[in-house]
């Protein structure tokens, strides 16, 4: 197992601590001083950088969200003069207005460094051709990881998005052996691969695929490794950290965060208290060393946790499970957060009914109620009543150790359930708090 | 006759238990002109199984599924009983002697006589020992 950079990445945590802690000391001191936004926030929240005086008082300094982008657009939140910056990326604002982040040469190297160990961590090195088919532009993920991707002295195949059939001969003649892009364009080139009478396994050098910039699920990562004879490695990062920058090891068990580049917390919504390891919530983002744009306890709105126990690559560094949610899809029932995206996952894993679903939530007495209604597929429909509540009490009981909260089960006629084109309204909080 | 032509072909459809559902299906059922001998319905939580003999179940299965609802051709045999007191027991200790589980049945009764719809867990032994037992079985044609 190798190291792009041991002396980081072999760092022991209680030396991780120091360092996080220095990097953190000094990151206050800086937004207080150069960042008039952050300054004024800090003078609200009544914390100066002289409070911070161990690592957890990182939870003293406020929050800054999404939002905060969108109002000081465009660049309203730099604290660098603009002839330090050499880069601008824009994200695709799906609502309002969208987000610029500029970058100084040292924010560029830091993304690159960050992939350069990402990629390494995953075994590519000098000698793999990495085809890098996110799109190239003021979308971060192309550009992103091509710097990382050349860094380790691999060979870069820049397709970017589009024209599949060419990006497979390309794949093919050049000796790709790994390629990066979303799970879906992925299973996309795939089937067309077969249609050319190509198996991307067997057919092609391709052994790794660094998939992210949208949801997925270990189904899906199942699937794309039965399926494709390649390992799928999950990636993350949005273009306000500077772009998709920390990755799973070769263990695949959680996306590693890079101690001395971020300080990852997992937070309640709702209350914005900090949760313990395992717990799932919504992440927030400290940038220990970005300077153009800043970032400090950002809430990303992504949910994940924290992985308890250390990983088995030996980095003391902690791993992120898969993003399994947003933020804004967050219920809560009996004091448990419940996302609706851990519903389908469960429902994907179960073969006698739908994908669709609908959530009821209602209050009995004192206590929250939690309905899901389901789809009886028409293969697994039986005339005996009993087969039927057998498979209302599986789902029940997969819904409920994967939710750790009860659920009632509904089982309704197939179609029956509203579709969704777009973003999809699947629950009805019937709740008068 | 061979015992298969005692196997009748029963129609169960999939029902949510909410006001309408079985009208629906009642609905559909009269547009296609298939009629109803007999029929039961099996209520769990929150749903239902809708069972039904009728003269045309190839209609109704096509129809049924293209309106939408889950539909399953399920084998049931019918029995007829003596319309008075001891009909039923006389059925239902012949089967219970023999060892065949009544996973469901339900029963009509016109004016040719009162019949007995039963789904069991061995059909064809059981329509053995019904007819060694000299009581009559309809068969699958006197429905159509």
């Amino acid at each position: 197992m190798s190291h792009w950079n041991p002396r980081f990445e072999e760092m022991p945590a209680p030396e991780l601590d120091r360092l996080q802690y220095r990097l953190l000391k000094t990151l206050a001191y800086r937004l207080y001083a150069f960042s008039p936004f952050y300054h004024a926030r800090m003078r609200e929240s009544g914390v100066h950088p002289d409070d911070i005086r161990s690592l957890e008082d990182v939870q003293k300094l406020p929050f800054m969200f999404k939002g905060d982008l969108r109002d000081n657009y465009p660049d309203r939140l730099f604290t660098v003069p603009h002839e330090e910056l050499v880069r601008y990326h824009v994200s695709s604002g799906t609502t309002g207005k969208p987000t610029v982040v500029g970058y100084t040469e040292k924010d560029i190297e830091l993304w690159t460094e960050s992939l350069a160990r990402a990629l390494t961590s995953i075994g590519l090195t000098r000698g793999d051709v990495i085809q890098v088919s996110y799109g190239y532009g003021l979308f971060t993920g192309g550009l992103g990881l091509h710097y990382g991707a050349e860094r380790i002295g691999a060979t870069v195949l820049p397709t970017s998005v589009g024209n599949t059939e060419r990006q497979i001969e390309l794949m093919q003649d050049l000796g790709a052996t790994a390629i990066c892009c979303t799970p879906s364009y992925l299973l996309h080139i795939g089937e067309v691969a077969e249609r050319m009478g190509i198996h991307l396994g067997r057919d092609t050098s391709l052994r790794a695929g660094i998939l992210g910039a949208e949801p997925w699920t270990e189904e899906m990562r199942r699937h794309v490794q039965d399926w494709l004879g390649i390992r799928a490695y999950d990636i993350y990062g949005t273009s306000e950290l500077s772009g998709p920058m920390f990755t799973e090891c070769a263990d695949q068990r959680g996306v590693h965060i890079w101690r001395d580049l971020a300080l990852v917390e997992v937070i309640d919504p709702e209350t914005g208290e900090s949760l313990a390891p395992g717990e799932r919530g919504e992440l927030v983002l400290t940038m220990l060393q970005k300077e153009a744009l800043p970032i400090c306890r950002y809430r990303i709105g992504d949910v994940s946790s924290v992985k308890d126990g250390e990983c088995s690559c030996g980095r003391a560094h902690p791993r992120i499970e898969r993003i399994t949610g947003r933020v804004d899809d967050m219920l809560i029932i009996r004091g448990i957060n419940v996302f609706p995206s851990q519903i389908e996952h469960v429902l994907l894993g179960l073969s006698e009914v739908g994908e669709h679903f609908q959530i009821e939530v209602d209050r009995k007495g004192a206590l929250d109620d939690m309905l899901v209604r389901v789809e009886v597929r028409k293969e697994a429909f039986s005339d005996k009543i009993a087969d039927l509540m057998a498979i209302q009490r599986r789902v029940a009981d997969r819904l409920k150790s994967v939710l750790n909260v009860a659920v009632r089960v509904e089982l309704v006629e197939p179609g029956s359930l509203p579709r969704f084109e777009g973003k999809a309204k699947r629950v009805i909080d019937k709740r008068v708090l | 006759m061979t015992p298969d032509e005692f196997i009748i072909r029963q129609i169960s459809v999939f029902s949510e238990n909410r006001p309408g559902r079985l009208a629906a299906i009642a609905h559909a059922l009269e547009e296609e002109r298939v009629n109803i001998f007999a029929f039961s319905i099996a209520e769990a939580s929150g749903f239902g199984v809708v069972r039904a003999l009728v003269d045309k179940p190839e209609k109704a299965h096509a129809r049924l599924t293209e309106d939408g609802f889950n539909v399953a051709f399920t084998d049931v045999i019918a029995v007829r009983m003596r319309d008075e007191p001891g009909g039923l027991y006389e059925v239902a200790s012949m089967l219970g002697d023999t060892g065949i589980n009544i996973e469901y049945s339900y029963a009509y009764s016109g004016p040719a006589g009162a019949v007995l719809i039963l789904r069991v867990d061995r059909p064809a032994e059981a329509i053995e020992r019904i007819l060694s037992a000299g009581k009559e079985l309809l068969s699958a044609a006197a429905f159509r």
